[in-house]
C-alpha cells in the first residue's frame, strides 16, 4: 500500500500539484487509522492530507479514480471486492440484468432494454442499479478494445452519443411538463439536468475502470492527467476549458487585486507627517526617535491595453482584458484598444458592468475592427493608434501590446512603436506564443521587441498573473 | 518512522502526563454526533474531523461564503463537549491582540506601589520577575486555548484577512502547540486541543501554513443535504416544502450570479415561507421572496427572469 501511495504522489506531483514531504508523511499517519476497505474514506483522507487547494480537487479526483479503481470496491454496494462483475442476484428487477457488463461477454440487453434501465434508474435515484445501466452501456456502444491508445474521452462520446441523453432528458422532464408554473417547470427541467450529469459521471468512471484493466493505472493516469486550470494553454484550450480559465480567472483577479491593495497599503514612504512625529515625540522627552510618516499618495499606474483580437489569439486577448478591467481599482485609469487590421477603442464597453466577462463578449460582436481583409495588420493598427490616441499617452501610461506579432507580412511600422515609447513610462508586449516560435514564419517580434522595455511569453493564468502581479 | 501514534509522540513532545482521550470514535461518531448537534456532515466533512482529532492536526477549511465553516467548529465543540476559543481576525491583527500582551498598567501600578510602602528597596531583579509573571500577562484566544487544562477547541476565523507576518505567528502554534513568551519561556498546552481555521479564499494562504493543517474544502451542498439541512434547521417545515426550497437554490445557484444564495440565506428564506404559511412555492411567493436569498438587484433581476420567466419591478 505504501508503493501505491508512493506512485500515487508521484502521478499527483507529475499533474503540477504540490505536494510536500511532510504531506507525503501525514497521508500515511492518516492511512493507518482510518478503514482502508472503504474507498470514500480513503479518499478523503489523502484530500485532506495531499491537496491545500479547493482548485486543485478535481485533478485529485481523477488521479485517485484512476489509481485506486481496481484496488478498492466502488461504492455501489453489490460490488464484490475482487473485481468479478456481480451477478443478476442483488439487482434489476425484471431486466434479466446480465454478468455481460465487465469484460463484455454474453447476453448484452437489447437497446430499448437498457434505455429502459437507465430511464428508471435515474427516475427512481437508484444510484446501484445507474452504475449497473452504465457499465451495460460502455461495453454495448463504447467499442472499446483493449491495447487501442485513445484516450477516455473518446469512448464517453461514443457512449454518450449512442445513448440519446437528449430524448433521456425530455422523458424525464416530460413527467412533470403538466405543471404550468414556470417555476416548477424550470425546476423538473435542472432535476432532469442534474440526474443527466449523474449518469454522465457513471459512464465516465465505467469507462475508466475498464481502461484501468486494460492498461494499469500508471499507464492510464498518464493519458487521463489533465493541467491544473492555470497551467492550460489559454491559445489552445477547448471550451470546455476556455470554461475552467473563466472560473480560475475569477478567482485569480479577486486574489491579484487583494495583493497589489495590500502591497501598496503597506509600502509607506510617503513624507514625513510633522504632526504626528511630534505627538509621537512627547513620550520621549521631545526627542523625535519615531519618525510617522504620510501615507504614500497612491502612485496608481495608467494602463493601455492593444489587444489584437483576431481569431488565433483572440481567447488571449479576451483573458488579458477580463483580468486587467477586473482589476481595474488597482490602477488610476484603463483604457482597452482591440485590433485586427482596424482599432477601435471598447474602454466603454467596460464602464457600469459588473461582471468584465459581458463586457468581453460585447466587444466580440460590437466592436469595429475590421477595416480590409480581416488578417492581422499591426503596423496599420499601430499608425490608427499614434494618428487618434498618442497624445494621451504619457509619462505615466504604461502601455501593454497583447498579440503573437503575426502581421501576414504586412509593413511592421516599428516606428511608431519607438515613438509611443518615447511618450509611454514602460511598453510591454505580452505575447501567447511559446518563445520558441517567435520570429518563425510571419512573427515579427524581434522588430518590435527593441522598442519594448520587454516581450514576456504569457501562454497560461500562471504567467499572466506573474506579470499583471509585477506591474510596477 | 516511528511506530508512535501522533497523539502519543504530540503528548511526549508536550510533556503531558497521560494521554488526552479522543473525542471521537470514528468518522460515522463525529457524524452522528454533530447530528445530534444540529450540524448535517457528509462523508468528507466526518472523515476530516476525526483524522483531525486523531491526528491532532488543525483543520483549514475553505470554502464560498455561508456554508457551514464557523458552524462546524462551534458543532464539534459543542459535540465533543469542548469549549470554543474564538479568534476572530481581522486585518492589522497583531500578537497582543492575538496571543498575549503584557498589562504595563498594572504592571506600573505595582512598580509604584514597591516605591511608596517605603520599604528597603527590592532589588531590581527580584521586581522583575515580580512584573513579569503569570499575573501581569493578558491571554488572548491562541494564549487561552494553549493554556486552558478543561479540552478546547480553538477557531481561527477568516485567517485570510490578516497579513502574511501575524500568519507566521500561528505556525508554532499549529505545529507544536506551544507559544514562546521571552520573558517567562515557553508555554506548552496542557491538552491537545482541536484547532479549526476558517478562509473565504480572498488571498493565497502560505505554503507552510497550508502544509501544518489537514484541509477541508466546504462546497454548497447537493439539494438532499440541503434540504435535511432545512429540515434539521427550521422547525414546523413541510418536507415538500424543504425539497422544494433546496431545488429552488440549486438551481439559483447554477445561474451565474454575482453572489449565489449560501446555505444561511437559504435557511431565512425557509424560515420566511414559514411564517408566511406556505405549504408550497409558487411563483408568485418565489417573486415576492427572492430578496432574501439574493443581495444584489442585477441578481434578483436575472433570477426572475431566468427562473419565472418574467420581469420583476421592485419600486
Amino acid at each position: 500500500m505504501l508503493n501505491v501511495l508512493a506512485d500515487f504522489v508521484g502521478e499527483l506531483r507529475a499533474a503540477g500539484l504540490p505536494v510536500s514531504m511532510s504531506e507525503h508523511v501525514d497521508a500515511v499517519r492518516a492511512m493507518r487509522v482510518i478503514d482502508l476497505g472503504e474507498r470514500r474514506a480513503l479518499r478523503d483522507a489523502l484530500a485532506a492530507t495531499l491537496v491545500k487547494d479547493g482548485d486543485h480537487l478535481p485533478v485529485f479526483y481523477t488521479a485517485f479514480d484512476v489509481f485506486f479503481a481496481d484496488r478498492a470496491a466502488p461504492p455501489a454496494p453489490e460490488q464484490t471486492n475482487d473485481g468479478e462483475p456481480p451477478d443478476g442476484a442483488a439487482g434489476a428487477p425484471g431486466t434479466g440484468q446480465s454478468r455481460g457488463e465487465g469484460a463484455g461477454s454474453s447476453a448484452p440487453l437489447s437497446a430499448e432494454q437498457l434505455a429502459d434501465l437507465l430511464y428508471r434508474a435515474l427516475r427512481d435515484g437508484d444510484q446501484s442499479a445507474l452504475n449497473r445501466g452504465a457499465r451495460a452501456a460502455v461495453s454495448r456502444y463504447a467499442g472499446m478494445e483493449p491495447g487501442r491508445p485513445v484516450g477516455g474521452t473518446y469512448y464517453l462520446y461514443r457512449t454518450l452519443r449512442s445513448l440519446e441523453l437528449d430524448r433521456l432528458e425530455a422523458r424525464l422532464t416530460g413527467e412533470q411538463a403538466a405543471q404550468a408554473d414556470e417555476l416548477a417547470k424550470r425546476l423538473a427541467h435542472d432535476e432532469a439536468r442534474a440526474r443527466i450529469e449523474n449518469l454522465k459521471r457513471a459512464v465516465e468512471r465505467a469507462i475508466r475502470e475498464q481502461l484501468v484493466q486494460d492498461r494499469g493505472s500508471n499507464a492510464l493516469a498518464k493519458s487521463v492527467r489533465k493541467p491544473l486550470p492555470e497551467d492550460l494553454d489559454i491559445m489552445h484550450a477547448n471550451r470546455e476549458e476556455l470554461a475552467q480559465l473563466e472560473r480560475a480567472l475569477r478567482s485569480l483577479s479577486r486574489k491579484l487585486a487583494t495583493r497589489l491593495a495590500r502591497r501598496r497599503r503597506r509600502r509607506r514612504r510617503g513624507p514625513v507627517d510633522l504632526r504626528h512625529t511630534v505627538r509621537r515625540s512627547l513620550s520621549t522627552g521631545g526627542v523625535p526617535l519615531d519618525l510617522r510618516f504620510k501615507p504614500p499618495r497612491p502612485a496608481k499606474p495608467e494602463i493601455v491595453v492593444i489587444a489584437d483580437v483576431s481569431g488565433s489569439v483572440a481567447s488571449f486577448a479576451r483573458f488579458t482584458l477580463h483580468l486587467v478591467h477586473a482589476i481595474s481599482s488597482q490602477f488610476s485609469k484603463v483604457r482597452s484598444f482591440v485590433f485586427v487590421d482596424g482599432l477601435d477603442e471598447v474602454t466603454d464597453y467596460f464602464e457600469g458592468v459588473d461582471d468584465p466577462a459581458v463586457a468581453v463578449a460585447r466587444i466580440n460582436a460590437e466592436a469595429d475592427v475590421v477595416a480590409f481583409d480581416g488578417h492581422s495588420d499591426y503596423g496599420r493598427a499601430l499608425l490608427s493608434f499614434q494618428e487618434r490616441f498618442a497624445k494621451d499617452v504619457t509619462r505615466r501610461t504604461t502601455v501593454l501590446i497583447l498579440g503573437d506579432a503575426r502581421n501576414n507580412y504586412h509593413q511592421a511600422h516599428a516606428e511608431v512603436l519607438a515613438d509611443l515609447r518615447s511618450r509611454a513610462r514602460s511598453v510591454f508586449w505580452l505575447n501567447p506564443e511559446p518563445a520558441s516560435y517567435w520570429n518563425s514564419g510571419d512573427s515579427i517580434v524581434d522588430q518590435y521587441a527593441s522598442y519594448c522595455d520587454r516581450v514576456v511569453e504569457c501562454r497560461t493564468l500562471r504567467q499572466l498573473e506573474a506579470f499583471v502581479g509585477d506591474l510596477p | 518512522m516511528t511506530s508512535l501514534d501522533p497523539r502519543q509522540e504530540l503528548a511526549q513532545r508536550l510533556g503531558l502526563e497521560h494521554l488526552p482521550p479522543v473525542h471521537f470514535e470514528s468518522a460515522a461518531d463525529v457524524r452522528t454526533r454533530l447530528a445530534a448537534h444540529d450540524y448535517l456532515s457528509d462523508d468528507a466533512i466526518a472523515s476530516v474531523a476525526f483524522l483531525a482529532d486523531r491526528l491532532a492536526k488543525p483543520v483549514l477549511v475553505e470554502g464560498p461564503a455561508g456554508t457551514g465553516k464557523t458552524a462546524l467548529a462551534k458543532a464539534v465543540a459543542d459535540a465533543a463537549g469542548a469549549r470554543l476559543v474564538r479568534l476572530q481576525c481581522y486585518e492589522g491583527l497583531d500578537e497582543s491582540k492575538a496571543l498575549y500582551e503584557w498589562n504595563y498598567r498594572k504592571q506600573l501600578l505595582r512598580i509604584q506601589a514597591g516605591r511608596t510602602e517605603g520599604e528597603a528597596h527590592e532589588s531590581w531583579g527580584e521586581l522583575e520577575e515580580d512584573i513579569f509573571s503569570g499575573e501581569f500577562l493578558l491571554t488572548r484566544p491562541l494564549l487561552e486555548a494553549i493554556s486552558a487544562t478543561d479540552p478546547v477547541v480553538l477557531l481561527i476565523d477568516e485567517v485570510d484577512r490578516v497579513e502574511l507576518e501575524t500568519e507566521a505567528l500561528l505556525l508554532e502554534i499549529l505545529s507544536e502547540y506551544q507559544v514562546s513568551i521571552p520573558e517567562l519561556g515557553t508555554v506548552r498546552a496542557q491538552q491537545i486541543p482541536m484547532v479549526f481555521l476558517t478562509s473565504n479564499n480572498t488571498r493565497e494562504l502560505s505554503e507552510a501554513l497550508k502544509r501544518r493543517c489537514l484541509y477541508l474544502y466546504i462546497g454548497y451542498p447537493d439539494v438532499e443535504r440541503e434540504r435535511d439541512i432545512i429540515l434539521a434547521r427550521v422547525p414546523g417545515i413541510a418536507a415538500a416544502l424543504a425539497q422544494q426550497i433546496a431545488q429552488v437554490v440549486r438551481s439559483l445557484r447554477s445561474l451565474d450570479l454575482k453572489k449565489a444564495p449560501s446555505v444561511s440565506e437559504t435557511l431565512d428564506w425557509a424560515r420566511t415561507l414559514v411564517i408566511l404559511g406556505r405549504e408550497e412555492i409558487g411563483a408568485e411567493e418565489a417573486v415576492a421572496t427572492l430578496h432574501i436569498l439574493l443581495k444584489y438587484q442585477s441578481d434578483i433581476e436575472r433570477a426572475s427572469k431566468e427562473l419565472l420567466g418574467r420581469t420583476v419591478n421592485l419600486a
